[in-house]
């Protein structure tokens, strides 16, 4: 047994350790430091946790069990997770946390002494809020990650789900919610418990089924947020200061991305929470299908345009994630270089499905991080660049963000592909991306079309070169 | 008049959200992948909540209702504790800078 002082002076370390843990990514020198940092905060608590409870009976030999299970499992995802699978993988963690905060608050209302909240059906009224804010928002964190890892997954089709009413609805469950922990607090009644911990998990279905595909960073980044305030709420009810920190942290971790992800399309968190472009603009994609003319070339065109550039800027996307063609992608690049050509990346701040996405694939390839730029790095370069190589990017490129305030994109940075000598555009058809409008990059005169699959297409530039 | 602990409690939450968007916009973007991995590993430090439900009680009595939720939840936040620290270490260790080629 330790006091409960020095408990918390060691659960104040391990938030300090976990502030330094994110302190470290500022530069990828230090962040391998700062993950250590936070290995150990976690074994701090974890350690210091089990000695408080004191309990080294049957019941500790559980524990180590199931620590010893649910580490094995953890490791070997961690491990065998292939890089283009992140997204969903950390979509899914997102969930354990969630119904791991649920489960938490439960045993919580079950043995409220253990916690020294009160008695069951004598809990003080302030921690009954704690613990059902806690259990809701955990409980939406969990069903609402389980819908985005099935549709990153591609289990669940991508396209947003929506019907009538649908805002009224969520809206109305909101106030229901908000009623139910009322009467919790006033009779103490376990089944208004449970329908709150019911009502938000189906609130985090109904949550996010209307976001689509594309917009799944936003909503990444919002339920890695949730999360964080999840365990901030139980951390109130536990009176832990460790859980506060930490749920402070990813908190605000989550909702800083979420809007970096938002201005990244020029959309209002809200434009996105409330239901996807895809649904709303497909009509206008149709009505605009006559034939304007398009240069294609093959895989010997474009190794001759780029052997014989001086600089060449590659701007990947979610359909090189899709083609796992990172590999392929880096080989030319190195090709090129043995040829004297200068190649750098460019990357939108919502290529892929998650924040980051294209610069782990880039890293997974073996590309020097100081080769990559994110967009208002890069941007001004594209003018004096030979040949821009768009890989499996579409809508980040489209100049009409710039020109048409009547598209639905008009107002979103892209990337100023177009200012450059030429742009090899590997894409396997015409279609319109996601925001489902038509790219004008397809047919500018500086611009050929290389129809193929993405590696596919490197690859036979690579046999070129 | 003495000031509830709440209200401490509370201040750290509201300094740490404070620090948190520092530190967080420090962020360097590539980094911006393992910072959600991460972040995923230490919001499952709720594990000391559940450790807690899991081993208290009597002794003899550790397959309560409550304890069972608290095993539950130990095993997935073990899975996201180890998922998570070591898969943002596998990303990390790919962030490389390259020595210049040899042209």
């Amino acid at each position: 047994m330790i006091s409960s002082n020095l408990l918390a002076i060691f659960y104040l370390i391990s938030g300090v350790l976990f502030i330094l843990a994110l302190r470290g990514l500022s530069s990828p020198e230090t962040s391998r430091q700062g993950n250590l940092f936070g290995i150990i905060g976690m074994a701090i608590a974890i350690g210091v946790t089990i000695i408080s409870v004191g309990n080294f009976s049957t019941g500790f030999l559980y524990l180590l069990v199931l620590l010893l299970i649910g580490g094995s499992i953890g490791a070997f995802i961690a491990f065998k997770i292939p890089m283009t699978a992140m997204p969903e993988l950390v979509a899914g963690f997102h969930s354990l946390v969630g119904l791991a905060a649920v489960f938490v608050a439960i045993s919580a209302f079950l043995n409220p002494e253990v916690f020294s909240l009160g008695s069951p059906g004598n809990i003080k009224v302030a921690s009954l809020i704690e613990m059902s804010l806690g259990a809701a928002i955990g409980a939406i964190t969990f069903t609402g990650s389980i819908i985005a890892f099935l549709k990153l997954r591609g289990i669940m089709s991508g396209s947003p789900i929506t019907f009538f009413g649908q805002h009224y609805l969520n809206l109305i469950l909101g106030i229901i919610l908000v009623g139910l922990v009322f009467y919790l607090c006033k009779t103490q009644a376990d089944i208004w418990f449970w329908t709150i911990i019911i009502i938000s998990f189906l609130v985090g279905i109904l949550l996010i089924i209307p976001i689509g595909g594309a917009d799944m960073p936003v909503v990444i980044s919002m339920l890695n947020s949730y999360s964080g305030w999840a365990a901030a709420g139980i951390g109130f009810t536990l009176e832990n200061t460790a859980l506060i920190i930490t749920g402070a942290l990813v908190g605000s971790s989550g909702a800083i991305l979420s809007y970096i992800m938002c201005k990244g399309m020029n959309r209002s968190f809200f434009n996105v929470i409330l239901g996807g472009w895809g649904a709303t603009d497909q009509s206008s994609s149709n009505h605009s299908k006559e034939q304007k003319p398009v240069k294609s070339g093959n895989a010997d065109d474009a190794a001759f345009l780029m052997k014989n550039a001086s600089s060449v800027i590659i701007v990947p996307g979610y359909g090189m994630a899709v083609a796992q063609a990172q590999h392929a992608l880096r080989e030319m690049v190195d090709a090129l270089k043995k040829n004297g050509v200068k190649v750098t990346y460019a990357i939108h701040p919502v290529a892929g499905r998650m924040p980051g996405h294209m610069n782990v694939l880039l890293a997974e390839a073996n590309v020097s991080y100081d080769e990559v730029f994110e967009l208002e790095e890069i941007n001004n370069d594209f003018a004096n660049c030979d040949v821009a190589y768009v890989i499996g990017a579409n809508d980040v490129t489209n100049p009409v963000a710039k020109t048409d305030p009547q598209s639905p994109i008009y107002g979103m940075p892209i990337l100023d592909v177009e200012k450059s000598k030429s742009v090899l555009f590997v894409k396997r058809s015409l279609s319109p991306g996601y925001a489902g409008i038509d790219n004008d990059l397809f047919y500018r005169d500086n611009t050929l079309m290389l129809f193929a699959d993405a590696k596919k297409m490197t690859e036979d530039i690579i046999k070129s070169l | 008049m003495e000031i509830d602990p709440f209200i401490f409690r509370f201040s750290i939450f509201i300094l740490s959200i404070f620090i948190g968007y520092y530190v967080v916009w420090s962020v360097t973007p590539s980094l911006h992948t393992p910072l959600m991995s991460v972040t995923n590993a230490i919001s499952s430090v709720i594990i000391v909540g559940a450790i807690i439900a899991a081993l208290a009680g009597e002794t003899e009595n550790i397959f309560d209702t409550a304890n069972i939720f608290g095993f539950l939840a130990i095993i997935l936040a073990a899975v996201n504790i180890f998922g998570g620290f070591l898969v943002t270490q596998r990303m990390l260790a790919m962030y490389k800078k390259k020595k210049k080629e040899i042209k």
